[in-house]
């Protein structure tokens, strides 16, 4: 059912879902941008709908609530092993369509990828998501090639509309908050874009022998391995561990997981010392051809989802989404070597 | 030709090496302002100056060529420039009201540059504001970050941009950039203790580096902008010298009180005998000692709680 809503009614019906939920959106953190003065997009908890950031793209994407940064799992002494807390609260995620599209890619990995990872699915499961219409596309968006423009399976879908918001609800347990608190009911399509200036052509029939191509060689030098693609990506899943040891007592400590990066230094290494891919270039190889290949080739669709969040924060301007762009003459060439 | 030069000096003009000849000189307080104003330095450049300009150590420029005749038509041509630069005038259409306090000079900042701490511009012209017209030699340079592309530790007073690094250990992933970075780029005071970053305080110079390499956000600036006072560098004949640091961890309100306290440190001290009355501010610290200045200085002065004020300062530089 679609609701309009007035903006003290939105924030009423915060209210109420905050003794169930910590709600998560994105909000403009002023000053908060690498350089001085500039402003970041992150996801912070948020207890007014007026700080949600509408018009802009999150720098960083929703992945940082159901796979945190940096989460400890548990607490270990000598003898004995303690559980860290799960947090108390559910939580509920306002995201676009592009996002809700790459929960679907965590799902994958995380609960169907061989067995369910009990840290991800104790969140996961008490997660409702809220989609954000897309009015238009942002820069560097292209959800519409990657077919991720577009999502039904949110449990409640919010726009803005004049001085409030137009919600499309599908949570059954929800009908009865916005129904009491809505001016109307009416119903409500969310926003979704159908095109981007931004258009990416995967090529099918790549073959491995793409591995082999000139193309990858360039990103050598221009790439500087920061992992910024990865950490801001809502599909990248990659993560290590680190067996903490309090310094004050060596004895007892915690184990983290952590977010990692296939572009920084480290991930490949092996003991002994070696590592499978020293050149950014070939950092590069993998990663695009992991969004646009070889997930594909074991889930039957791609993994990125085009969000373009990589292309926004490469500080040296290169762009993933010209790279995917490149692919086809990649195989041209490696077929004309072969 | 009968000339008050101690006049025609004090209304930003020379005396040339070419009798009868004189040069306009044109501050541009931070060295930034909109393009419109190139051209009409262009105009009187070609109208009364022999076409060319001059651009200054201090970031203003310098028409060269003018007829001491022709000052009075000069300084109505300048009249717009001097509005438009928001520059302290006392009479509306006589020129620049003083020369002696040189124009404030700045780095491009953070309107263009990454590495920049706060607007060296906004915060030059804001300090042009509290201090000019004024006639006694003071020499101030800003600077976005502690690279200190102004130079400005050659300046009677040097400010440099600081950002004290804000860390949230939740979101670091110990992929090792900001401690590279500080380690190569800066002064190494990060280090990683059980996968996380412990930053060295005391020895930090807040240059936001880390802030810079961090690819997840974990290091944000302060919200506050602090900054490095550096007092009483200065170029020159007798011992020229690099400023020395005075003030670290500074706001921008105490800064201008420091600086207009000092006009009134200087107003009382200054050699009555100095040529052209000008003396550089550190001769007269050398002369009445640091801690006289420093009781001047701070004068009133209410710095926030993590200032740290140097005490005793030496200098060193050349000694012929």
């Amino acid at each position: 059912m679609g609701y309009n809503l007035e903006k003290a009614s939105m924030n009423d019906i915060f209210k109420t879902w905050s003794e169930e939920y910590a709600i998560y959106a994105p909000k403009c953190l002023v000053g908060k941008g690498a350089f001085s003065d500039t402003d970041s997009v992150r996801y912070s908890e948020i207890q007014d709908i007026e700080e949600i950031e509408f018009d802009k793209k999150s720098d960083f994407s929703f992945k940082e609530i159901l796979t945190p940064i940096s989460q400890t799992l548990f607490y270990f002494t000598e003898e004995e092993i303690k559980e860290a807390e799960v947090p108390k609260k559910g939580a509920i995620i306002f995201l676009r369509s592009c996002d809700l599209h790459a929960v679907k890619r965590l799902d994958e990995i995380y609960l169907k990828n061989g067995f369910e990872d009990y840290y991800y699915k104790r969140i996961r499961e008490k997660v409702k998501f809220i989609l954000m219409g897309c009015a238009y596309s942002y820069e560097n968006c292209f959800c519409v090639s990657m077919g991720t423009n577009q999502i039904d399976s949110y449990d409640a879908a919010i726009e803005p509309y004049k001085k409030g918001y137009r919600i499309d609800n599908k949570l059954p347990a929800w009908e009865e908050v916005f129904s009491e608190h809505c001016e109307k009911e009416l119903e409500v399509t969310p926003s979704y874009v159908t095109e981007n200036i931004v258009k990416v052509n995967v090529p099918e029939g790549i073959t491995l022998d793409i591995v082999k191509s000139e193309m990858w060689n360039e990103y050598d030098s221009r790439c500087i391995n920061c992992g910024r693609c990865n950490f801001v990506c809502p599909t990248c899943t990659c993560f290590t561990m680190q067996d903490v040891f309090y310094t004050d007592n060596g004895k007892v400590g915690e184990r983290r997981r952590v977010a990692a990066s296939c572009m920084v230094d480290g991930y490949t290494d092996v003991a002994g010392g070696g590592a499978y891919r020293k050149k950014n270039g070939q950092r590069m190889r993998f990663k695009v051809l992991h969004k646009v290949y070889d997930y594909k080739k074991r889930f039957g669709y791609h993994m990125c989802v085009g969000c373009g969040r990589c292309d926004d924060v490469c500080p040296e301007y290169i762009s993933f989404s010209n790279c995917i762009n490149k692919l086809e003459g990649a195989m041209a060439e490696v077929k004309k070597n072969a | 030709m009968d000339l008050n030069t101690k006049q025609l000096r004090k209304n930003a003009f020379r005396v040339t090496k070419e009798r009868g000849i004189t040069a306009s000189r044109i501050r541009v307080p931070g060295g930034h302002m909109e393009a419109k104003y190139l051209s009409m330095v262009q105009n009187i450049a070609e109208t009364y100056g022999n076409g060319t300009v001059h651009i200054t150590g201090r970031q203003g420029f310098e028409i060269p060529g003018i007829r001491y005749e022709d000052m009075p038509q000069v300084n109505v041509m300048l009249q717009p420039i001097i509005e438009g630069l928001d520059i302290n005038q006392e009479k509306c259409g006589e020129g620049y009201s003083a020369a002696g306090t040189r124009n404030v000079t700045a780095c491009v900042g953070n309107r263009v540059c990454p590495y920049g701490c706060y607007d060296t511009t906004g915060f030059a012209q804001r300090i042009e504001k509290a201090i000019f017209p004024h006639d006694l030699h003071f020499k101030i340079a800003l600077t976005g970050c502690p690279n200190d592309c102004a130079k400005v530790r050659m300046h009677d007073f040097g400010i440099m941009g600081m950002t004290e690094p804000q860390y949230d250990k939740d979101r670091c992933v110990n992929c090792g950039a900001c401690v590279k970075k500080c380690t190569k780029k800066s002064v190494g005071v990060l280090s990683t203790v059980n996968y996380k970053v412990e930053r060295y305080a005391d020895k930090c110079i807040g240059c936001g580096e880390c802030v810079l390499a961090c690819p997840t956000g974990a290091w944000t600036r302060s919200e506050q902008k602090l900054y490095r006072l550096t007092i009483m560098g200065r170029t020159g004949k007798k011992n020229p010298r690099l400023g020395e640091d005075f003030i670290k961890w500074v706001d921008e309100d105490s800064i201008i009180k420091i600086i207009l306290n000092t006009y009134d440190y200087v107003a009382h001290y200054i050699d009555p005998e100095a040529p052209l009355g000008k003396e550089h501010i550190g001769y007269i610290v050398d002369r009445t000692g640091f801690e006289e200045f420093k009781k001047w200085a701070l004068k009133d002065v209410q710095l926030p709680k993590m200032a740290e004020v140097y005490t005793p300062v030496y200098w060193k530089g050349i000694k012929y």
